[in-house]
């Protein structure tokens, strides 16, 4: 199986998926580490990709989303945005709405909080 | 190979020649930049495409095979 084939079969059988540097628990870049900490702490499932371990998908995703950086974070099969995206969307509420539309769970007091502390 | 701020703001200026562009070095490594793009041409696109846009304009330069530039924190907008 292709890079690309592995990559649209991940995102398309995980509600959310993030590849990045590291894993959720030993994030290894700090963007792919802020991106991972705001999801965990806001309590979402995802399934975290070390693109680290296997440099196929990490030039693969690059080309799968037309993207060329990591971290990279999908919802539902669609790619989302980066760390900067990410966080944007965070701070105006996005993110939270795109996770109701999609039916993925998360924690909304843990969203605002966020917010505030970063306000 | 690191960049320097000015050689990100030329290949930017080329994509966007009537952008409002600043480009902050955040680390002095010429490796961690920051950079706002301004731009008529991203009104209407989400922000996925305007990054699209801002990436495509440094031709390879991002994290690329020999990784001149590792991070790009990037902030796009159409003027308000």
């Amino acid at each position: 199986m292709s890079a690309q084939d592995q990559i649209k079969q991940t995102v398309t059988d995980n509600d959310v998926v993030l590849f990045m540097k590291g894993t959720k628990m030993a994030p290894q870049c700090g963007f792919s580490q802020r991106v991972a900490g705001v999801l965990n702490y806001m309590g979402v499932e995802f399934l975290d990709v070390n693109v680290l371990a296997d440099d196929d998908v990490r030039q693969g995703v690059k080309e799968f989303s037309d993207w060329p950086t990591i971290p990279q974070l999908y919802v539902k099969g669609e790619f989302v945005g980066g760390c900067d995206i990410i966080t944007e969307m965070t701070m105006s509420g996005e993110l939270d709405k795109l996770f109701e539309d999609n039916g993925v769970t998360y924690n909304k007091d843990a969203a605002e909080k966020i917010r505030a502390a970063n306000a | 190979m690191a960049m320097q701020a000015h050689e990100i703001e030329n290949l930017l200026r080329e994509a966007f020649p009537q952008a409002s562009i600043t480009v902050t070095d955040m680390a002095g490594d010429g490796n961690h930049f920051a950079a706002e793009v301004q731009d008529e041409s991203f009104r209407g696109m989400n922000r996925v495409q305007q990054q699209r846009a801002v990436y495509a304009a440094l031709k390879g330069k991002m994290d690329g095979a020999d990784g001149e530039l590792h991070a790009l924190a990037l902030t796009t907008k159409a003027p308000d």
